[in-house]
Order: structure tokens, then sequence, then C-alpha cells
């Protein structure tokens, strides 16, 4: 097939769960492609000799080799090429944001100047780990004869994962602590199971296993041992704890009953499995809730809501559209399901009743101003316009910040002002040597990708640091 | 999974279980708390450690059946275990040598400030114990107490042992009969915790408070257990359990306890109506 001809080719539209429906049930909202849609929508790629898209992806996914072993339809082969530099394409398929990444840079797209109308390789990608599970492809690499070397990796999330993957193996022990009763992290308490099932992230965690990770669970470390009896057992450290700390808005009412941060109503919801009506874990279900936010997790929290049962769910954001930090794809599926979108308001206080329970809030009107540190411009209040808004539920999701457990256990270790570990960029190495931190913990709340792409990076570093201290010693 | 060792009932609805937690044995300081689920389906609940045994890897943990886990918990008997336990978790009780302490306790709150005023008494404080307790029945280690305590008193609200009267009308007595008190903890149900602060700031004894709140992870990662203290929002996880009596909003702490009142009784009756079915269905084989 010629060039022309694949540029003419339109995008492969994704099936997904009716609307309507959906809203009613926690199952996966996009479906997946068939094995023929994901023919037509690889033979949409140019196959470009400078591959843009590889560019654009945090850690280097040889994309135009794996579309063309789906075209070959030697999916076995497709996947193999990803898991060369991606250790869990089926939850990187699912939630990067490849409209700012590989998608952004695909020719086909830029040429429609319609990033829209890029090759989807996101769903190509997720389509070859699903794949792969549904099937019990995944090949058990050779490992190399042990190294003698052991590495602790604390937290199970994206970044520690990829650790943990990449150093079993070249032939270490690993070790992965993690603080809470599943795997995954964020993977697991906070993206939802409509948009990342979890049995998924546990299929990852078991194939870890079989490679001989070993994952120990309910350790907070720190707490539960010290960082010192950790540093005793192990070679090196890797710290990719997250960022699980929340933020509020500090405005009077936060404390009201039916207040959320969003972490608590999505690891109520999704590790703790609040959407079942039987679960032991109890949640309030609003019929009117207000989410107050515009990332991701806003859109997460607003559409688990609806999945609640609520009947009105509104997003608070100070912006408008346009600033607005979530996916595209996630904004677009929340209009869908029927949230409603508030722009330009910011909350100022939440209104309660005499007995402590929520019942709205005060918003203030806001404008666009000069642009901002972000470059986005600054909201600015428009005086005397505030309004109030019914709500029995509100949820804060303004961001988190990195987790101080670990930072606060390990003295010597540099952290900036956001409470965020300080690493050399290019080895992921802190300022206490042989411990190395990647993921949310240094960056803040970021991105699957991002926290896995410093993974590899922390790895091949430990790896090099391994191999001299063996040679030294 | 953690093997339960020994089970033994304090008082009505309270049970004290020895329970297979090595780390947590070795790690654990005074003022410190677990998170358990009882099953591989149940619900994360805070449990303050009451006691521990280092070199047999055990801890004691005392809980009294309220909701659903707890009775679901009461049930267990030793030889069966409990799916998880994660810790110890919160900041150690701040222990030094202050002089004279008063410790004042009540209800279950008394299993958590054992080990604090066993570890007042070996600063070689002066430990003045008060306990209170609706009725007899409801008291707890008053033996234990008595141990690591050089004055206990015990008030009953109904006057069915000791004094009766609340722990307030204790502490009055005391400080008006001259006794000096240079700190004082207290960790009882919230309505004690708040109106035995309220006294003591009127006395001006600095006062500790070791507060319960709902939690999930315990590693300040939900915010589900934040409690205003001195006006600013703090995680009583990680920040605490511990915190200057007198800065606390009991008002706000004690209303967001209540918070899935309603659930956690459909639960609870929810329970107790499937155990008495499956009871019976025991009985007929």
């Amino acid at each position: 097939m010629n060039a022309a001809t694949r540029f003419k080719l339109p995008p492969v539209v994704m099936p997904e769960q009716d609307p309507v429906e959906r809203v009613h049930n926690v199952r996966e909202v996009p479906l997946g492609f068939t094995p023929e849609m994901a023919l037509q929508e690889a033979q949409r790629c140019l196959h470009c000799t400078n591959q843009p898209c590889v560019e654009g992806c945090p850690v280097g996914v040889r994309i135009p080799e794996f579309i063309q072993a789906i075209e070959s339809c030697d999916y076995l082969a497709g996947i193999g090429i990803i898991k060369q530099t991606n250790l869990l394409p089926a939850v990187c398929g699912r939630v990067c944001p490849q409209e700012d990444q590989c998608q952004k840079n695909c020719t086909v797209g830029k040429a429609h100047r319609d990033v829209g109308q890029a090759v989807q390789i996101g769903q190509l990608e997720r389509f070859l780990a699903d794949w792969e599970r549904e099937n019990h492809a995944a090949v058990i690499p050779q490992i190399p004869s042990a190294s003698g070397k052991r590495v602790a990796v604390i937290g199970s999330g994206p970044a520690g994962l990829t650790v943990a993957g990449d150093l079993i193996k070249l032939g270490h022990a690993v070790t992965v602590f993690e603080a809470l009763h599943m795997p995954g992290g964020v993977l697991g308490y906070g993206i939802p199971e409509f948009r990342l099932p979890k049995e998924i992230v546990y299929q990852e965690v078991a194939y870890l296993t079989t490679l001989g990770v070993d994952f120990q669970y309910n350790m907070v470390i720190g707490k539960s041992i010290t960082v010192d009896e950790v540093r005793k057992d192990y070679n090196v450290i890797f710290i990719g704890s997250g960022a699980g700390l929340p933020n509020f808005l500090h405005i009077p009412g936060e404390n009201l009953l039916g207040v959320y941060s969003a972490n608590e109503y999505l690891t109520r919801t999704n590790l703790m499995h609040a959407y079942d009506e039987n679960s032991d874990t109890p949640i309030l279900r609003g019929k009117s809730v207000a989410v107050l936010g515009g990332g991701n997790v806003a859109m997460d929290s607003a559409r688990t809501a609806l999945r609640l049962g609520a009947l009105r769910v509104m997003v608070i954001y100070r912006r408008s559209e346009e600033e607005m930090p979530a996916r595209k794809e996630e904004y677009h599926h929340a209009i869908q399901e029927g949230v409603e979108f508030h722009f330009l308001q910011n909350p100022v206080e939440i209104l309660g009743n005499g007995e402590g329970w929520v019942t709205g809030l005060t918003v203030q009107k806001m404008h666009l101003g000069e642009p901002d540190a972000s470059g986005r411009r600054r909201p600015l209040p428009i005086a005397g316009q505030t309004s109030n808004v019914p709500a029995d539920v509100v949820v804060v999701a303004i961001g988190n910040d990195p987790n101080p457990l670990i930072p606060a256990a390990l003295p010597g270790l540099q952290v900036n002002k956001h409470g965020g570990i300080i690493t050399d960029e290019d080895t992921m190495e802190t300022s206490v040597p042989g411990v190395f931190a990647g993921g949310d913990i240094v960056l803040g709340a970021a991105t699957v990708i991002l926290a896995m792409g410093q993974g590899r990076k922390a790895a091949h570093a430990i790896h090099a640091w391994l191999t001299r201290t063996t040679e030294t010693s | 999974m953690n093997m339960i060792r020994k089970r033994e009932e304090l008082g009505r609805n309270v049970v004290r279980y020895v329970v297979d937690a090595p780390l947590v044995a070795t790690h654990r300081k005074p003022g410190q708390f677990v998170i358990i689920r009882v099953t591989d389906h149940g619900e994360r609940i805070p449990l303050t450690i009451a006691d521990a045994n280092p070199e047999m890897g055990t801890i004691s943990l005392i809980v009294q059946s309220v909701g659903k886990t707890t009775r679901e918990m009461a049930m267990l008997r030793p030889g069966n275990a409990i799916h998880d336990i994660v810790g110890p978790l919160g900041r150690p009780t701040h222990i030094q040598r202050f002089g004279t302490v008063l410790c004042m306790g009540g209800g279950i709150g008394i299993a958590p400030l054992y080990p604090i005023a066993k570890g007042m008494k070996e600063a070689r404080n002066h430990v003045i114990t008060v306990l209170g307790a609706r009725t007899y029945d409801l008291l707890i280690l008053e033996d234990d107490m008595r141990n690591v305590s050089d004055e206990l008193i015990v008030t009953t609200d109904d006057g069915s042992y000791g004094t009766k009267g609340l722990v307030t009308d204790a502490i009055r007595s005391l400080v008006n009969g001259g006794t000096h008190i240079d700190q004082a903890v207290v960790i009882g149900p919230p309505l004690m915790m708040k109106f035995t602060s309220l006294l003591t700031k009127e006395l001006g004894i600095p006062t500790m408070a070791s507060l319960n709140p709902i939690m999930i992870d315990g590693t300040g990662m939900c915010g589900g257990c934040r409690v205003t203290v001195g006006g600013e929002i703090k995680f009583a996880c990680v920040d605490g359990p511990e915190f200057d009596a007198h800065e606390v909003d009991w008002d706000s702490m004690i209303r967001r306890l209540g918070t899935y009142r309603t659930a956690e009784q459909v639960a609870a009756d929810r329970y107790d109506h499937e155990c008495r079915v499956g009871l019976d269905a025991g009985e007929l084989r």
C-alpha cells in the first residue's frame, strides 16, 4: 500500500459502551479494537523514516515497528517490540496522554492539522497487550545467572514496577515493599476500574512474580522496618512512593461531612470496591456532587460519582475549558456521560447545615488575565459576582504533593520546596549514595508514563552502580 | 496472614487478642497504631496497639464490637488469622520525665492508654490514673493500669464501682485537694476527651489527646482522617494520632466520626441477621 492510499484511510472508530448504559456499571468504556480494526488502523501508519512519534514517547517505544508487526498479523513480534522499552503496555495504551506525546508528533495528524486524525498508537498498543494477556502469550525471558545483588523497591506503582521488571531481568534479586494490601499504587487506588480494569494491573504484577520479584504488602518503610534496616539488607534502594498527599483548598467548610479529597473518594471506590453495595467500605452516594478541579483526577472523580448513582455531577474549575489540564478523551467521555462543566468558577466556601453536612458551595465568578508562571492565563475574581451551587457531596481534586513519609525517615535525603526528592537527572540517584528515586515522589503528580520513564533511567543507573560496586569490591 | 495466639474477653463486647505481627512487635512504640483487614474483602480499620512482645513477635489488640467489622473480628479464635495488619503507624507518644503525669482513660480508650502509662512510669514519672466507665461491666484493664500507676481512681456514671460520677469530677477533686499535675494524657470516647480537655485547659494542665478518626490507608494518602488542630488541617495518621488536646476542634472531629453512622448500622444489622441464620443452620446439623 502506498503512502497516498494510507493517508486517505480514515481513523477507525473505537467501539465504546453506550454512555446511558455505562454510567450504571464500572466496566471499561472503550471496548478495544478487533483484529480487523487493528489492521485497518495499522495501515494508516506512513512509516516515516524520521519517526517523530518515537521522539514523542518518554520511553522511546519503537512505534512504527510494532505497527508494522500488526500489519503482518505477527502479534507476538509486535508485543515483543513494545516490551523491550515498555513494561506495562496494557496500562499505557489506556492511560497515557498520547495526544500530547507520540500522537501529537504523528505525520498523519500533522498533515491533517488535527491531532484527532493521528494514527491511534495508544489503541494499537492496547490491542497487542490485550491480545498477549487474553492468549496467555507472555514470554518468560531468559534471566542471566543471579548477580548476588539485592534491590529494594519502595512502592509498587508504575515507577517501582518498571524498576523491578528491568532489574530482575538483569539477574538482580528484587523485593518490592508496598504499604497497601494490594499492588499498583495509583494504578490500583486512583485510576478507576472503568478506565483501567484492576485485573490488568494484577496480571502484570503476577507476571513479575513469575520472573522472581518478591512483593511484600502491608510494609510501610520507615515504620514497619527502618530505612537503615533496608539498607543493611539490600545493596540499593529505589524510592517510588508516589504523590500521595492530597492538597486541600483551605477554604471554610472543608471538614464538613460529605467533603472528600479525590484520593479518598477514589480509594474507597477503587481499592475498597465501595461501588459494590455489599462492600464493607462505605461511601456517601451523593445525589448532587461537585468536583473541584480540572485535571484527570477530577474527571475520574466526576465519572465515578455518576457510577455511584449521582443525578447531577458538576466539575467546578477556576479557569476556562482551554486551560483545563484533563485529557481531551476524559473530558469528552465525561460530557457524553452528562457531567456539567462550570468554568471560571472558583470555590470560596463550602456550605453546611446545622448537623455539619455539606449542602453546597459558594463560587466566585472569574475572568482570565495575563499568563501566570504556568504559562496559562491567570484567573482573576470579578468583584461582586458570587453564587451558590447545591451539592451533598464535594470532592476536592486540586492535586497532590509527594508523600513525605519516606523523606522523613531518611535523614540527609534532599527534597525541594514541594517535598519532591531531588535526583540526578540522568541517573535518578538521590543525595544519599545508593538510594535512587523516580516517579511522582520526584515529579509531583505527573503521569504513568513519565514515572515509568524515570524508573527505566533509574534501573539502568542501578545496574551500572551494582556492576561497578562488584568490580571494586 | 497474622495468626491469633490468644483470645480473652475483658468485658462486655470487649476482646483482647494476642496476634502474630513480628515487625510491628519489634518496631512499635507507645501511642502507635495498626490498620487491619479482618478478611480479604474487609474494610481497613485502625486499632491502637495495646501491648507488644518483641521476643514472641506478637502484639495485643483490644477490640470492642460496635460495627460489622469488629463483630466479625470478635468471632475469631486462636488458630484463625487476621488477613492484614500494617504498622506501626503514626507518631509515638512524647514520653519524658514530666514530674506528675495524669492519665485519663475512658471505655475502650483505656487499651491504648496502657502502653503510654507504662512508658510514663518507666520514665520515672509519678503516674496518677483516672479511669471512667458507664458501668462496672464496661471497665477494662483495671489491674494492668494499677500495675503501672502510683495512684488509680475509678469512676462510674452509675456508681456501680469506684466513685459515682465522671472523670472530670475526679480530676477537679484531685486538683482541689492540692495535687499538682505537670502533664495530662487523655484517651477515650470523643465527648469524654472534649470535656476533660476543656477542664484541663481551665486548670492550665498541658494535655495530649490521642485521636481515632476514620482512616483508610494510614500513610497520609487519603486525608480522610483530617482534623483541625490550632486552626490548621492535620492528618491524624501521619501528624498524629496525638495532638495538643487544647487545640483540637472537638466538635468537628466528633461530627466527622458520624459520617457513616447510617451505613454502619445497616451493615451491622445485616451481619447480625446473617450470623443468626448461619448459627441456626449449624445447630440443625
